[in-house]
């Protein structure tokens, strides 16, 4: 089993021009990040099944289905109909499976439903929102069903709708709310409770590339701020590479591929870095390919073509965090501005993708 | 900015603190549900039709009360057990009103599974809404009762007979309150739309009504008055009339004075008894479907 990436907050991956600092390295500052794993101890299961299978009369929605997923961002990714929603509805204990056994947060789905549920956020695919009351009123209410006390309620509420950014909207009617704005309120409601998992349906639908792109940034937030694991399903594989820690496709109901992204594409990580140019170091990019040649880091020899700036971006190797650090102390000696640093990803198609690295990685869970 | 100025961002707070379950949120939906039925909680525009037909419940109450205080009479015009049955116009429309949007509105906007995602059961969410549509509907129909009785005693009345008439009028609306509410509730939780939901609930009290009694009153210019007796079963409003003058001492308003006697009348009593446990599993059932 890989380890969850709260062991190393380190190797969280970087929101887009984002320098770590030296806090990030803190194993204190994120302390509330391991309570996903508090009652697990080290070696944690959010979600397992066991060769489940869900069939209908005349559909395989779920076909021997064998999963084993850590704390973290996990992407449920397969196409229209390949069985992601009725894996959420037995993960919540609300439809029985025809066999197999499924776990969440340890508890089985079949004898501690309710237990699960408690535990639990879930934001369905469709919208759900009465447009005639406004987004307090409605979390209130729903925090309420989650068992949370009145006072409680509100206060979750109020923190809960701040945190994925609804402000002064949120004492409107939900009817006159965008698209973008309804998802958030859905979020929000999954999360009032402070579950330690949530469960998202589709999150993304219908958003515009912003709004898909905030969404996206929320969720991440979701288990790196809040510490909060969460499965998000999508029929579209590229959205989920940078958000999710670990990928799980099925099609047809069958496990097509399970790997972890995060430790897939960290082996190769490329990042980008790009700085200005200084009175003493009139090509600042040609200094700091110098120095950090002398400092040991690799480099690629090709840079970026065709984006503006493009011959200033170099293309280095980072071989574990002290690249960051290394890069970072470079430019401060050398005294030029750090424009960005940033992670270069790996598509998430190579990961699977035959023949590359995932294929002999041990990370891969399936079995 | 200045030195004393400081934004602070608290961050992520974790809830630690009590996680009521599974009974405290029936009773949360119970009461929002409840609150719902008179407009409470909703928008003044919501509040505008409930609370109308609560006035007009209590104003009749409080003329009858008026007209014998200062008629210093020995009687109330009215009986207890006749309020409702005079006023069941009003009763139907409240039902047709607020039933659908207790229940239309979670099935249309699709927020039944939010609901389903939480410790609340299926169970949980038909008996909070059932039974907050049957309080809703014994607060419409027992405030005039009880203005009737507090009435009747300042105006000096028998005491024993008003409590006792008092104690049968409860007995029967509660019974009407179980009976319309499930009946009310089934029908607007069949279709997610509100309008239609109105019209079912209208269509079921009136016109079983209105057919019960034309088809009484032909078997009764034909002196049929079994015949009269046995129509009764098919309203709802007739059926607590039959059920009230066969064990509550109520004059019944069939024609020929031909109500149920204690044999009929326990047939009525059973019909009653099953068509509320029936709404109850047909709600069940309908929940199965959209659970998620």
């Amino acid at each position: 089993m890989r380890d969850p990436p709260v062991d190393d907050p380190a190797r969280l991956p970087l929101p887009y021009g984002v320098v770590r600092l030296e806090s990030d390295k803190d194993p204190t500052v994120r302390a509330d990040v391991d309570r996903g794993t508090r009652h697990y101890g080290r070696s944690v299961t959010v979600i397992a099944t066991e060769s489940l299978s869900k069939r209908f009369p005349r559909v395989t929605a779920l076909d021997r289905l064998s999963l084993d997923i850590g704390p973290g961002v996990t992407g449920l990714v397969g196409a229209n109909g390949a069985g992601k929603s009725t894996m959420i509805k037995i993960l919540l204990g609300l439809s029985p499976a025809t066999e197999g056994r499924a776990e969440v947060l340890g508890l089985d789905v079949v004898t501690d439903g309710p237990a699960i549920r408690e535990r639990v956020g879930y934001m369905p695919e469709h919208d759900c929102l009465p447009p005639d009351v406004s987004a307090t009123e409605f979390v209130v209410h729903m925090a309420r069903m989650s068992g949370l006390p009145p006072a409680a309620a509100r206060e979750r509420t109020a923190d809960t709708l701040r945190h994925v950014g609804l402000y002064e909207e949120r004492y409107r009617p939900m009817g006159g709310y965008s698209t973008g704005m309804k998802q958030r309120v859905k979020l929000a409601q999954a999360l009032v409770h402070d579950p330690q998992l949530v469960l998202l349906d589709e999150p993304t639908n219908g958003l515009d590339p912003v709004g898909r792109d905030e969404m996206l940034g929320l969720i991440r937030r979701v288990w790196t701020d809040f510490g909060i694991s969460v499965l998000v399903t999508s029929h579209l594989l590229g959205e989920l590479e940078r958000t999710c820690d670990h990928v799980v496709v099925i099609d047809g109901g069958r496990l097509l591929r399970s790997s972890s992204t995060s430790d897939f594409t960290q082996t190769t990580t490329t990042v980008a870095v790009e700085v200005t140019d200084s009175d003493t170091h009139p090509d600042g990019t040609a200094a700091l390919r110098a120095a950090l040649t002398a400092a040991g880091v690799t480099l690629h020899a090709r840079v970026e073509e065709g984006l503006p700036g493009a011959g200033h971006v170099l293309l280095l190797e980072a071989t574990g965090e002290e690249t960051y650090d290394t890069v970072r102390d470079t430019v401060a000696d050398l005294g030029l501005g750090l424009v960005r640093m940033e992670q270069r990803r790996h598509h998430i198609a190579e990961v699977f993708r035959p023949g590359t690295a995932a294929d002999q990685s041990p990370e891969v869970q399936a079995r | 900015m200045s030195a004393e100025t400081q934004i602070h961002n608290i961050g992520y707070r974790k809830y630690d603190g009590p996680r009521l379950g599974r009974a405290y949120a029936r009773r949360s939906l119970y009461v929002q549900s409840l609150r719902g039925a008179y407009g409470l909680g909703r928008s003044a525009k919501s509040k505008v039709l409930p609370m109308i037909l609560f006035g007009i419940m209590c104003a009749l109450a409080l003329i009858v009360v008026a007209v014998a205080v200062i008629a210093k009479s020995e009687t109330l015009l009215i009986d207890y057990t006749r309020y409702a049955i005079v006023m069941q116009l009003v009763i139907a429309l409240y039902v047709a009103s607020q039933a659908p949007q207790s229940v239309s509105r979670d099935l249309r906007f699709r927020s039944v599974p939010l609901y389903f995602s939480r410790p609340i059961e299926r169970g949980d969410y038909v008996l909070a809404k059932y039974g907050a549509m049957a309080s809703a509907l014994f607060i419409l129909t027992a405030s005039p009762l009880l203005i009737l009785y507090v009435g009747s005693l300042l105006a000096k009345m028998d005491f024993g007979d008003q409590t006792k008439g008092f104690g049968q009028g409860l007995v029967s609306v509660a019974l009407l309150s179980l009976l319309f509410g499930g009946i009310g509730l089934v029908l607007a939780a069949l279709t997610p739309r509100r309008g239609f939901g109105v019209a079912a609930v209208i269509a079921a009290l009136f016109i079983s009504y209105g057919a019960v009694v034309t088809v009484q009153a032909i078997a009764w210019s034909t002196d049929n008055l079994q015949a009269v007796t046995w129509l009764g079963l098919f309203s709802p409003i007739t059926l607590i009339d039959g059920v009230q003058t066969a064990f509550l001492g109520a004059s019944t308003s069939f024609p020929g004075e031909a109500g149920p006697g204690a044999g009929a009348g326990t047939v009525y009593l059973l019909v009653v008894l099953a068509l509320i446990a029936g709404s109850y599993a047909v709600l069940m059932r309908r929940y199965r479907k959209v659970g998620l």
